[in-house]
Order: structure tokens, then C-alpha cells, then sequence
């Protein structure tokens, strides 16, 4: 008699706006086991997690938890021993270790609560932790991150009554060091002799094949590989995760001009160079260093206290929400925004230039409007992105800093941008593009590719292509 | 040195603050060093610290509370007329005002409403309500509250020993308790205290019924030392309750609060405006020099922050 499996998935599908997250994903957990899951950017990963621990509710599939179809939410997860441990912090940093604890495991109430809390938490650290050091007492804001994550994994792997059966670690070990990374990965594997299930994501390939049992490789929404983790090696890894060989983009000779933008050795990793005229990429997994390169690179060229007259950099967000649009303002106001400058006379905006700027822009970059002063939320996403690009555009500054700026992005849009691209960066424009798609990072003459936080990899002309950038991506040795 | 934790650093600014004002205000007044002269500078010590840890466990919650001062008036009202003559009514009514304080705290979170709006306009309707219970100054302390602030212990004042054991049971009640945790651990990270199970919605109802509990016994004990009340006697308690929660080491957003700091810091402030007395400074400067004492105590506060991350 087989067992059921803890948590299966069948036909996952779930669609954010233009953006297929899943795609048909059907997974089984057992226990006993230890899944390596494995992607780039893009691949599900995050997506098929919030469906697992019942973040995100799965409209278009079926999940069943023990065998049977149940109503999932994040409660009844929890309440079927399933843990998850994710890169931002989830404890309460004003409060102790203990009583994080206390709060999130309801059961350890009572009276002599502290007692309990301390007993159970001292107890999961020193299990997954041996050697620790960490009282139970501390404050947990006035904790390093290292040790952060390792309260926050040994939280998950607690018993306070409902003892953990699946537990999904998602980058467990980017805050901790070679020893720690170790002990928590030799943990994984005695919880999983003694019959307990763990989901193991991490960029450090090394880790994975050491450490799982069987491996999922995940591209673009779908699964594309799935076995046993001894039928893999770190280059058939990453040669999963690539896709069919692509027409060769032609791209322009490695320039010569002189460098507009550099950074010697960035953070111990190699050095960044722009030159006039080129595409530049910055690729890796996101979150790895690249949008902080940015910030830097925009905070040394624009001084903070008194705006320049001839800005010499200027920025495209990715965030469109947090820090692109001005909802309540007009599409107009959007797109002169950024070079005021330039509209203004003895402090007061020539309105008939604005306009006629506005209505040049429209044209050139194809923003879909019958009016330039209806509200920009009027616009669709993609539209609205292309406002944002021309505001940039519009300004007078050499280089443009693009921090992902064509995520959710339909197609179409995205093509007419990357000519645009093309075109200004012939006529002499620098662009430093960070992007999480491996088809935009293709596009670029030269990419850098980063990874924990530096650049490891400088990529140019011929060598650009997703086998290198995925190479340099994910780290070998665990 | 063994390092000492964040808490017990916090508190030592509003320790050494109040005991530079006390040394200060003895060697202005050497008569205050006595039983006499502590129950007069000390005086109203109680109703202030009771109001403050209010504020304080709203602000635990990351909310503020704008209604503080028209509350403990509109409570003082009450106190003063019906739980002379009514006192079934009188506690009736006490107790549905908790039980609007809670339904606050529940609109509040479930709309997303900004508390500072909500409360500001909550101000009114106890303001009103007190001007409606109690039209003129008047009213009297119902006898056994008299009594009981009247009471003269043989070693430190009635104001000494209620307020210590006032931040002893705020501290057990919110660092030690489970409700404590709770309360704080939404201000902290409402999103995994969510996650876990716990309804976010019902301890914010909980945290404002605390409040309005503590503000009730600042009412009460107002009247108590009063001995009569008016619709205006508690306003500046809003502001005063807002200054010593911070004085005390609490923080805006965060869920950082400190109940024994924040009693300290009640009345290191009460202090200065007895310091400021004695320095003959005019009552019109006496609320801006109070607001100078107040700035320069928490620049000292920012400076050893920024010392503390240095280093």
C-alpha cells in the first residue's frame, strides 16, 4: 500500500495580468524526500511556494494534502505540519526569541508560557544549530541577519504540538556562512531520514546536489526536468535550464569610445564599465545586487542637495507602482515631469512646449491615447511603462539606469521598446539595463552578470548567451 | 561590561532625565525633600501616568490616540455626577465607553481608516458628551474615592507608591502576558502575526479596551485628588500622554513600548512643569519651556541611538 503523497499539485495554472506565473504544474511531495527545485528568474518558483503553503489560492488545478481535496489556506497548512521559511524576516523584531515563539505556535499557551516557549525554541536550535549561542531571551531586532535566518529556520523545524511534516526553505542559507550553511543542510537530511519532507530552492547548485533526494528544474511556468538528484550534475543543470538554441541577434562591435560610467571592483567582484553608445545588462537571479549597483550608480552622478541643470543620468523604474507613476496627475504631467527644467521659463512652464513635447513623444515611442490629459491610470500597463521610458528619454542625460522596467509587460509593447533601445543607444545613448528575462539580457552588447551580491562574470559580444549568463548565474560549489 | 539590553538602556534617558529635574528642583527648594513636598510635587502624578500608559498601549498597536484628553474629561465627568447618585448607571456607562473604545479599534482595522483622523474626530463626541453630563464645573468625588486618595501611607506619599505599583502592573500585564505579546507582536509585524493564526482584528479591540481601561482609572483617580470636575479638565493630557510615552523610550511604529519608562516619563514631565514654576518662569512661557526640555531630552536620545548603532 502506497502512501499518499503529503502535498500534490495537479495542473497548476495561475495568470498574474499578461504574466503566465505557472503553467500546468503538477508536483507531488512525499515524505522522506528532499525536492531540489531549481530556476531562473521567472520559472514559478515563488508562484508554486504561495500556492504550497496556501499564500495564494489555486484557481485553475486541483491540490490534495494527505490524498484528500481540502479547502487550503495558510491555517490549514500549518495545521498539517507544513513550514516555510522565506528571505524576508517574518518574526516580530521588538520581541524576544522566545516570545516569537509564543506567537507562532498558538499552542504554547497557558500559564509558564515563557518556560515553554524558551524549552521549545532552545530546543529546535540546538537541533538544527548545534553550537549556537543564541538565548532565548534576546531581542531579535539586535540580532545579526545570519543569526535572524537561523531562528526564523529553527522556528519552522520547532515542535510545540504539531510537529513539522513538510517544511520548504526558500534561499535558507544566503545569510549564513560555509559552517552554519552546513549544519543546516546535514539538519535537512535527518529530518528527511526520519520520514519529514523538505522543498529545498537555492541558487547554490553545490547545495542542492548534495543535499535532495530528487531535483525539479522549473523554466518559464513549467517543470522541464524531474529526477532523482544522482541523474544530475551541476552542467546538466544548468543545461536544463536553458532553452533551445535562438537566432543569433546581431549585435553591434565591442565599442571603443570612452567610458562614461565606471566602478572599480564593485564589492570585491569585477569592474563595471560603460561606454558611450552601448547596451549594458546586468543579469543574474534578482535580488542579487544588481538594483543596489544602480542606486549607485545614480546616487554618484546626481548630487541630492540642489538639483544639476544637466542631469547626466537619469532612471527608468521597474516598480511602476512604488516609484514610476504619479497616479492622480494627468499623462502629460507624467512625461514632462522629468525635464522641467528644460519647459520652464523664469520659473513658470510653457504649457504650448510642454504640449508639443508631449505630442512629439506620443508619437515616437507610440503611447496609445486619444488625449494626452486624461488621468495616466487611463493607460494600460504597458502604455503607462512607455510614458515612464519617455520621460526618461525626454530628459537630456547620456546615460538611462533601467531597473527591470519591462516586467509584466505585454509583448507587443516590449518590442517597440527595444527599438526604441536600439535606436537611441545608435545615436549615442548609454543604457544600463537590469533585467530579471533572459530574452531582454540577449539583446545587450556586453552583460554583467551578478550573483550574491557582485558582478562574477563579464559577458561581451559572442559570449553573451543563456548558457553563459545562467552559468555564471548559479554558484557551483556548496 | 556585560552589555545591557536595548530596554534597559532606553530607560536609563528618562531615569537620569528625572532625577537631573529632582536634584534640580531640590536645590532650588530644599523644602521639597520631604514627605509634604513630595505629595505636592507629586500630586498629580497618577491621572497623567494612567493616561500615558493608554497612549501607550494604542501606540503599541502603531496607532496614536487624539482622543486621550476628552476621554479622561468625559470619565472625570461621570465620576463626578453619576457615580455619586447613579452609580449602577455610572458604571454602566463607563463600561459601554470601553466598549466603544474597542469598536474604534476594530473600524479602524478593518477599513484602514487612519487612526489619527479617527480619534481626532472621536475628540469631539467625548468632549461633547462630557459638556453634556456635566454643563459647568461642579460635581463632587463620590465618598470612597475621596477616601481612598486621601489616604496618607506612612513612608511615601499616596502618589509615590500608586505609581510604582501602577508601572509594575503595566509591565507584567504588557512584557510578561501573553496579551502583552500579542499586542506588541501585531506593532511589530502584523503580517506574520496574521500568518500565524491570530486574529489581528480582535487583539487591536483588546489593545483598545486596555487603553481605555487605563483611561478610565486616570478619570477616576482624577476626581479622586480633585475632588470635582469639569468637561476641560484632562485636554492637555493628549499631548502630555504622546511626549512621556516617547520620553519614556517608546517608539511611534514598531510595537517598542516601555510601561515603566513611560511612567517615569509622566512624571519627569509633571516635574519640569513644577521646575519651571519654581525657576519663576510666567505660565505663558512655562508649555514652550516645558516643549525646550522635552526637545532637548530627546536629542540626547537621537545621539545616543546614533552612537549605539556605531558602535
Amino acid at each position: 500500500m502506497t502512501v499518499a503523497p503529503l502535498i500534490q499539485v495537479d495542473t497548476a495554472r495561475v495568470r498574474f495580468g499578461e504574466v503566465r506565473a505557472l503553467d500546468g504544474v503538477s508536483l507531488a511531495v512525499h515524505g522522506g524526500e528532499c525536492l531540489g527545485l531549481v530556476g531562473h528568474n521567472g520559472a514559478g518558483k515563488s508562484t508554486l511556494v504561495s500556492i504550497l503553503n496556501g499564500g495564494l489560492a489555486l484557481r485553475d488545478g486541483s491540490l490534495r494534502a494527505d490524498g484528500q481535496p481540502v479547502g487550503w489556506s495558510i491555517n490549514a497548512a500549518r495545521a498539517r505540519g507544513l513550514r516555510c521559511v522565506f528571505q524576508e524576516l517574518s518574526l516580530c523584531p521588538n520581541l524576544t526569541v522566545a516570545e516569537n515563539a509564543r506567537l507562532m505556535h498558538r499552542s504554547l499557551g497557558g500559564g509558564a508560557w515563557r518556560r515553554r516557549a524558551r524549552a521549545v525554541i532552545g530546543a529546535a536550535l540546538d537541533a538544527v544549530f548545534p553550537g549556537h549561542e543564541i538565548s532565548p531571551d534576546v531581542q531579535v531586532g539586535s540580532l545579526t541577519i545570519a543569526r535572524r535566518q537561523m531562528v526564523e529556520i529553527a522556528m519552522a523545524f520547532a515542535d510545540a504540538g504539531t510537529p513539522p511534516r513538510l517544511v520548504i526553505l526558500d534561499e535558507p542559507t544566503s545569510s549564513l556562512d560555509a559552517g552554519l550553511s552546513a549544519q543546516l543542510l546535514a539538519h535537512v537530511r535527518r529530518f528527511v531520514a526520519g520520514g519529514g519532507a523538505v522543498i529545498l530552492i537555492s541558487h547554490i547548485l553545490g547545495e542542492v546536489l548534495s543535499t535532495a533526494t530528487r531535483i525539479v528544474v522549473m523554466k518559464d511556468g513549467r517543470i522541464v526536468a524531474e529526477r532523482p538528484a544522482a541523474a544530475f550534475d551541476h552542467a546538466a543543470l544548468v543545461a536544463a535550464m536553458g532553452s533551445a538554441a535562438r537566432d543569433h541577434v546581431a549585435r553591434r562591435a565591442v565599442s571603443q569610445a570612452a567610458a562614461v560610467l565606471q566602478v572599480p571592483a564593485w564589492r570585491g567582484g569585477l569592474p563595471f564599465a560603460a561606454r558611450r553608445g552601448e547596451v549594458i545588462g546586468l543579469a543574474g537571479l534578482g535580488g542579487h545586487g544588481q538594483t543596489e549597483m544602480l542606486q549607485a550608480l545614480f546616487d554618484h552622478a546626481n548630487p541630492n542637495w540642489w538639483p544639476a541643470r544637466d542631469p547626466a543620468v537619469t532612471f527608468v523604474a521597474g516598480d511602476r507602482r512604488l516609484n514610476g507613476t504619479f497616479d492622480l496627475w494627468p499623462i502629460l504631467r507624467n512625461l514632462s515631469v522629468g525635464a522641467l527644467g528644460d519647459l520652464a521659463r523664469r520659473g513658470l512652464m510653457d504649457r504650448r512646449a510642454e504640449a508639443a513635447r508631449g505630442d512629439d513623444w506620443q508619437a515616437r515611442i507610440g503611447i496609445r491615447t486619444p488625449d494626452m490629459g486624461l488621468p495616466i491610470l487611463s493607460l494600460s500597463g504597458g502604455n503607462q511603462q512607455k510614458v515612464l521610458f519617455a520621460r526618461a528619454l525626454s530628459t537630456r542625460a547620456p546615460v538611462v539606469l533601467m531597473d527591470d522596467p519591462m516586467r509584466g509587460v505585454d509583448i507587443g509593447t516590449k518590442q517597440e521598446v527595444y527599438a526604441i533601445i536600439r535606436s537611441e543607444a545608435e545615436a549615442g545613448r548609454t543604457f544600463v539595463w537590469y533585467s530579471t528575462e533572459m530574452d531582454e539580457i540577449t539583446l545587450c552588447d556586453r552583460v554583467y552578470v551578478f550573483r550574491e551580491g557582485r558582478i562574477v562574470a563579464d559577458l561581451s559580444g559572442d559570449q553573451v548567451t543563456e548558457p553563459a549568463v545562467l552559468a555564471a548565474s548559479f554558484a557551483g560549489a556548496a | 561590561m556585560r552589555r545591557l539590553s536595548p530596554d534597559a538602556l532606553r530607560l536609563a534617558l528618562p531615569v537620569l532625565a528625572f532625577v537631573a529635574l529632582l536634584t534640580a528642583v531640590f536645590v532650588l527648594r530644599p523644602n521639597a525633600m520631604s514627605y509634604n513636598g513630595f505629595h505636592l510635587l507629586f500630586k498629580l502624578a497618577v491621572p497623567i501616568a494612567l493616561a500615558t500608559l493608554a497612549q501607550m498601549v494604542i501606540m503599541a498597536v502603531n496607532d496614536l490616540d487624539l482622543s486621550i484628553g476628552t476621554y479622561v474629561s468625559f470619565v472625570a465627568c461621570v465620576t463626578a455626577t453619576f457615580l455619586v447618585d447613579q452609580p449602577v448607571l455610572g458604571w454602566l456607562i463607563l463600561l459601554a465607553s470601553v466598549g466603544v473604545y474597542a469598536g474604534l479599534g476594530v473600524v479602524i482595522a478593518w477599513r484602514q481608516l487612519p487612526a489619527i483622523v479617527v480619534t481626532l474626530g472621536m475628540s469631539f463626541v467625548w468632549a461633547g458628551l462630557a459638556v453634556l453630563v456635566l454643563p459647568a464645573p461642579g460635581g463632587v468625588a463620590p465618598s470612597w474615592l475621596a477616601g481612598a486618595m486621601g489616604w496618607k501611607p506612612p513612608l511615601m506619599p499616596l502618589a509615590i507608591v500608586l505609581s510604582i505599583l501602577i508601572a509594575v502592573l503595566a509591565h507584567l500585564l504588557l512584557m510578561r502576558s501573553s496579551l502583552g505579546v500579542l499586542i506588541r507582536g501585531v506593532g511589530g509585524n502584523e503580517r506574520s502575526v496574521a500568518r500565524a493564526g491570530w486574529s489581528t482584528l480582535r487583539a487591536r479591540a483588546l489593545a483598545y479596551a486596555t487603553a481605555a481601561l487605563f483611561a478610565i482609572a486616570s478619570g477616576i483617580t482624577l476626581v479622586g485628588l480633585m475632588t470635582s470636575a469639569d468637561a476641560n479638565i484632562a485636554l492637555r493630557y493628549t499631548l502630555l500622554s504622546i511626549a512621556g510615552v516617547i520620553l519614556g523610550g517608546g517608539e511611534f511604529i514598531g510595537g517598542r513600548i516601555n510601561p515603566v519608562g513611560a511612567v517615569v516619563g509622566a512624571m519627569t514631565l509633571l516635574l519640569a512643569g513644577s521646575f519651571l514654576t519654581f525657576l519663576s518662569v510666567p505660565p505663558d512661557w512655562q508649555i514652550g519651556a516645558q516643549g525646550a526640555i522635552l526637545i532637548a531630552i530627546l536629542g540626547i536620545r537621537v545621539l545616543l541611538n546614533r552612537l549605539e548603532a556605531q558602535g
